[in-house]
Order: structure tokens, then sequence, then C-alpha cells
């Protein structure tokens, strides 16, 4: 008991969890900057930022319903700190692994676009409320492609377990090159997922203002803020348990290890994506998503049906 | 889903000044906008009457942060127009490297803020970082960054030296070479023309009909240029072309701006080679001689106009200014109505807005009752009067500071 809340609260749960996230939000901050030419923020940044947050006045709008607005923000970091308990991170296994548990990871890292989508909504403001309608608009042109991208993997290893498809492209770390498409698939689903750009589309700031957080400030705004460096971790490592599984050593510290460095790896590929293209137009992100993510992720479940088939019978 | 009305200003992240922007919305779509002008008025104009011509080259420049030389350099060449005046062939030259080498900063501040505008960050930090280099060499040309104050009735202030001569070329190279690089990120990056192309759509006959100008006019296919239409300066003397593009959109905005950048480089080269020897200004009489002028002026943002009126003292009767966004705001609604709500700000920034230069008027509203006054001059000392009646103070004997 004691030790299942410790693994909850400390390690790998939740304390573990925001450590990650403000680290690897100054990665990704750090590594934008340097890109763009800048010198970028200190490392203490995030931190300073999200206590400075913390301390902040919070104003909720009068028209808004209260409740709703403040626990929004805690259904989004509870969804991403829930997911994370289900990735495998020192291992081959997750903490408590059960048959399809990366179906309840896709689901669970969906709450938080839904609720963005709620707290547009219920913001009563008008670029909050355009936010959303993006925001959700956008959730189903990358959502099926990210699905699908997963799918394939999971395909090819028989599971629907994070720890079991780990475990497969472990014995068999060539089968995951197969993958390659999924993984870029999946990759970009991600940006779309974490709304960076050039997916910022829900909240472009020189369109709508703040978009669906414009209502949002202090402690809740904080909250928001940490559940997005969240989910990017979690996605991050949801991305490398299932397309780099191989190089996994026994020992946990060093597999600990060698997982930072993959998630540092996906995070140095989702910032340089951030800083090399110009935002897209809402219906041109549906149209690519559509046109060239959905088909790409089908290859990919073709590409795994044909080699479970040949290869592996 | 029902049309909703959202307002884009006074107060937004898209724009640097303030300006109100009311869309209707349909979807993502944009059923109908509406501009309104008037939160920024300075009453400069009026200012300048009360001021000397030599003071008022100095509140002119401000009229602006960024083509300050342009607003300056069209009021003197009024002013001297009516005086007779011819400039020294030096001061000229002058004048045209500092008017280049502020078109070169306007465009690429410009640049950066299209990037800014369409979520490309990094075009932005790129640009402006370089953008410090031109900065850097009118800094060191002129002693300020911004407001120049090189321009003076009868010819300019400062002269260069050889070593700022070979400063200028220097900058001039790396600056060419970054140039040319954005030119290629502009015209070959997808997703830069993904979100400019046939964005804002301005055909020219509506460009025309609307009275645009400036890059906004060249882009809709147009030849324009006051610069070759009515010679200033030292341009009759100098060999550049005028760029022209038939895109009509965003993307053909952006093309003008980025290859009259090279051409600038272009003329600054010339004018510091050829720069011919001499005096840099001539004296002229503090009074100005009855008469009136105007002038027209290439800004980087189109054609600025100044009109003024003399009546023989050291005060001008009268400074009317026509600042470029002005000409180029008619065609706003036109060019956003029918888009995308994603492309506003882009094409409202495409027209390179300064609403500071361009409001003449302030609107107040009672937010209350929705009831608006509106005072002529004589009227506003009326109302001033009347209300320091009230508190017991009498100044309807005072007199007026300016005739109306």
């Amino acid at each position: 008991m004691a030790l299942s809340l410790i693994n909850i609260l400390i390690f790998p749960g939740f304390l573990f969890l925001s450590t990650l996230a403000l680290a690897f939000e100054y990665v990704d901050r750090k590594l934008c900057a340097r890109m763009q030419n800048r010198v970028g923020p200190p490392w203490y940044q995030p931190i300073a930022d999200f206590i400075k947050l913390m301390s902040k006045e919070t104003v909720i709008p009068t028209e808004a319903n209260p409740s709703i607005f403040k626990s929004i923000p805690i259904f989004a970091l509870a969804a991403t700190a829930s997911a994370f308990l289900y990735i495998p991170i020192w291992g081959q296994r997750s903490l408590y692994p059960f048959d399809c548990d990366l179906l309840v990871v896709l689901y669970f890292l969906t709450v938080p676009t839904l609720t963005f989508f709620l707290a547009g909504w219920f913001s009563s403001s008008l670029y909050a409320e355009i936010g959303s309608i993006r925001a959700m608009t956008q959730l189903f042109a990358y959502e099926v492609p990210l699905y699908m991208a997963l799918l394939g993997p999971a395909l090819l290893a028989g599971s629907w377990s994070i720890s079991a498809i780990t475990a497969f492209y472990h014995q068999n770390p060539l089968l995951s090159l197969l993958n390659l498409p999924g993984l870029c698939v999946a990759i970009i689903a991600a940006q779309g997922k974490l709304e960076r750009a050039p997916f910022d589309i829900p909240d472009a700031e020189t369109e709508i203002v703040g978009g669906t957080f414009t209502e949002y400030s202090g402690r809740y705004l904080g909250l928001f803020r940490m559940a997005v460096d969240s989910e990017m971790v979690a996605l991050a490592a949801l991305i490398s348990a299932i397309f780099f599984p191989a190089l996994l050593p026994a020992n946990p510290v060093l597999g600990l290890l060698v997982f930072l460095i993959k998630v540092l790896v996906v995070v140095f590929i989702l910032a340089v994506i951030k800083t090399a293209f110009a935002r897209f137009r809402i219906d041109q992100m549906v149209t690519f998503c559509w046109k060239i993510l959905a088909p790409v992720s089908l290859l990919q479940i073709v590409i795994d049906i044909i080699a479970k088939g040949v290869i592996l019978s | 889903m029902a049309k909703m009305m959202i307002p884009l200003g006074p107060q937004h992240p898209a724009l640097e000044e303030p300006e109100s922007f009311s869309l209707l919305l349909d979807g993502e779509r944009i059923a109908a906008a509406t501009v309104a002008l008037g939160y920024n008025h300075r009453g400069m104009e009026k200012a300048c009457e009360s001021r000397t011509y030599i003071q008022d080259i100095y509140l002119l420049e401000r009229i602006c942060g960024i083509c300050s030389h342009s607003h300056s350099s069209s009021y003197v060449q009024a002013v001297e127009a009516i005086a007779g005046i011819e400039i020294p062939k030096r001061a000229a030259y002058l004048r045209t490297l500092i008017g280049e080498l502020e078109r070169v900063h306007s465009h690429l501040l410009w640049l950066g803020i299209a990037g800014h505008e369409i979520g490309f960050q990094t075009l932005f930090m790129f640009v402006w970082r370089d953008r410090e280099l031109v900065m850097d060499l009118l800094e060191r040309l002129t002693g300020n960054r911004v407001n120049y104050g090189m321009n003076t009735i009868g010819g300019v202030r400062r002269d260069i030296d050889s070593t700022q001569t070979e400063e200028v070329l220097k900058a001039l190279d790396i600056l060419e070479a970054r140039t040319s690089y954005y030119i290629k990120v502009c015209t070959e990056e997808q997703s830069i023309i993904g979100r400019l192309a046939g964005v804002g759509k301005l055909p020219r006959e509506d460009a025309l009909r609307l009275g645009a100008v400036g890059p906004v006019l060249r882009a809709s296919g147009v030849r324009r240029d006051m610069r070759k239409d009515d010679p200033y300066d030292a341009y009759s003397e100098l060999d550049f072309n005028v760029i022209t593009d038939d895109h009509a959109d965003v993307l053909g905005r952006t093309v003008v701006r980025v290859f009259e950048i090279m051409e600038s480089y272009k003329i600054c080269r010339q004018v510091v080679r050829n720069m011919p020897d001499g005096p840099i200004a001539v004296k002229v009489p503090a009074k100005i001689p009855t008469g009136e002028a105007f002038s027209r002026y290439e800004a980087p943002r189109g054609e600025d106009i100044h009109y003024v009126r003399s009546n023989g003292t050291d005060r001008p009767e009268r400074v009317k200014v026509r600042a470029p966004t002005l000409a180029n705001l008619a065609s706003i609604t036109n060019m956003i109505e029918g888009g995308y709500l994603a492309d506003v700000p882009i094409v409202i920034a495409a027209i390179d807005p300064c609403f500071s230069c361009t409001d003449r008027m302030i609107r107040v509203q009672d937010s209350r009752s929705g009831r608006e006054d509106r005072y002529d001059w004589a009227g506003l000392r009326q109302y001033s009067i009347d209300w320091y009646k009230k508190r017991g103070v009498d100044l309807s004997q005072t007199k007026a500071a300016w005739k109306d």
C-alpha cells in the first residue's frame, strides 16, 4: 500500500513526471532558442514561471461557471499523470501492465484536448470559443492517424499491451525498422496533439489572442501549462516505448538513463519541427492530416500485416 | 453555427497600434468586416502651426518611428519649394542614402512581422537579428537608430567621411548575402507560400480604384513609384528598377518588398560611389515667404504627401500630412472579406500599417448612453471656457493661442 502510494505520488508517478515535464520544457525552449539564434532561458526558468503563476492572482470571468472553470485544469493534469503510469520507463515493463493498456493510455492522452475544449467553451469568451472549436476540429484531424500509426506496431507484436509490445520489439529489434512510417506519423500527430507550431492553431496568438486559455490566469493557467508539459513527456515516452524499443539494459538505473535519452531525441525532433515551419491554417491542417498522414498510417498497418504473415509465420 | 461578431482590436496581439476591426465570422470565414479609425490622434498638424519651421522638422520626424526620414524629407521638400531653395547636390545624395537605408530597415522589420503573424517565429528572429546591421549603420551615420535628425531646411545636418563610407559598403555586402537568403526562403519555402499565396487578393482595377499606394499597389502589377514618377533628391541620376509583381496577394507584397531591398542596396552603392563634393546645406532665412506647396515622397510604405502653406512668418499657417497607410486602409475590407480568420492578421500586416501616423480625429463615445460629441476648434475652446467658468475662473478674455 505504502509502496503503491510512493509509486503513484513520487516515482514514477506525479512528482517524477512534473520534474521531467519542467526539465523537458526547458530543453524544448532552449533548443528552439538556439535554433532561432537566441540565447534562450536559464535552466530554472520553467520552475520560476510555474512558481510565479502559482502565486499570481486568479481572475475568473463573471459569466464563467466557477466550479467547472477551476476543476478542468486538474482533470487535464490527472489524465496525463495517469497515462504516464502505464508507460514502461526503466525497462520492458511498466508499473502496472495489463492487457489493452495502450488503448487506455491513448484515451487518457485524449482527455487533455477535451479539457482544452471545455476550458475554452466554459470561459465564455469569443476568442476562447473559437479556440475551442479549433481544438476540436484539430482533434478529429490528427487523432485517427495517431491511433492507426500506433495500431500498426501493436498488430505486428500481437498485443495491445505497451509492455508486451516493448518486450516483443526488444527481442526482434530489426522488426521495429518496419515501423518507420508510423513513427513519422506519430511524431507529426503528436505535434498537433500538443498544439505546438506549426499546429498551434487553437492558441494562435496573432489571431485569437490566447485561444482556449484566453481567460485563464494564475494558478489554473499554471496547472494547464504543467498538464501540457506532462503531456509532451508522456507522448514522447509512449512513442519511444513503441517505436524505439531496442537497447534496453536489464539494470533499472541504466534503463532509466536510456529512456531519458530516447525521450530527449523525440523532444529534439519536436523542437526542430516547431522552429522549421510557419503555422498552418486550420483547413490546411485538416487536409494535410487526412490526405497525407492518414494514408501513411494505413500503409503502416498494411506493412505490419504483411510482415506478420510473411516473416513471423 | 451562428454567425458571430468578433473584435480584432483596438487591443490585440496582432496589432502593434490601436485600431479597431470588427469581423463578422461565419465559421472560420469572414462574412463582413468594418474598420474604425481614431484611437491614437496626436494633434501634430495643429501643433505644427505654433512652432517654427525648424522646430516642425523635429516634430514631424516623430510622426512615425519607422519612416521618420520620409516624413521629415517630405516636409522640408515642401518648405524648400515655397522658399525657392535648391539644395546642394551632396545634401541630395546624403538624403537619398539615409532614405534607402531606412527603406531597408523598414522592409526587414516588415518581413519579421510577417513571419510573426503567420506563426513563423524563426523567420522573425533571424530577420530582426540581421536588421540590427542596418540599424547600427544608421546609428553610425546619423547618431540615432530611428529619428535620424538628418534633415534641415536647405540640406542635411551631418556629413559622412571616408571611414563611414567604407563601413556602409562593408555592411551592405553582408546584408545583401542575408537578403538573398530570405528571398530564397520567401519564394521557395512551401509552408510560407501556403500561407501567403492567394490570401488578401487585390486585383489591379480594385487597387487603382481604392487608391492603394506603395508596395501594395506595385504587388497588383501597377508600376508606380514616386522615385521614378516624380523624382526628388538624387533619384533622377541613379539607376534602379521599380519592382512589380502580378500575384496581387500577400505573397506578391512580400516578393515586392524583398526585391525592393535588393534595389535599395544597389542605390546605396551608387550613392556612396558617386557622392559629389561640396557643401551639405545652404542658409535659409527663418521667415519663409507666402506661398503653398505640396511634396510627394516614396516612403517604405508608399507615397507620403505633405502640404505646407506659409504666411510670411517663421511659422507655417497649415501643415497637412497624408500618411501612406490612410491610402491603403481603404482596400483592407476588400482584402479580408471572404477570407479566413487565420489570414486576417497577415492581410492587415501586409499593407505595413502605421495607424498612429494616420489618425486625424478622435471619437469619444459615452459607453453607457452611446452618445457621441464632436467639437471643432472653436467649440472645444468654448467648452473649456465654460468648464472653467463653472469653477470660478474666467478665461473668456484670454487671447487664443491659435487663429481658427
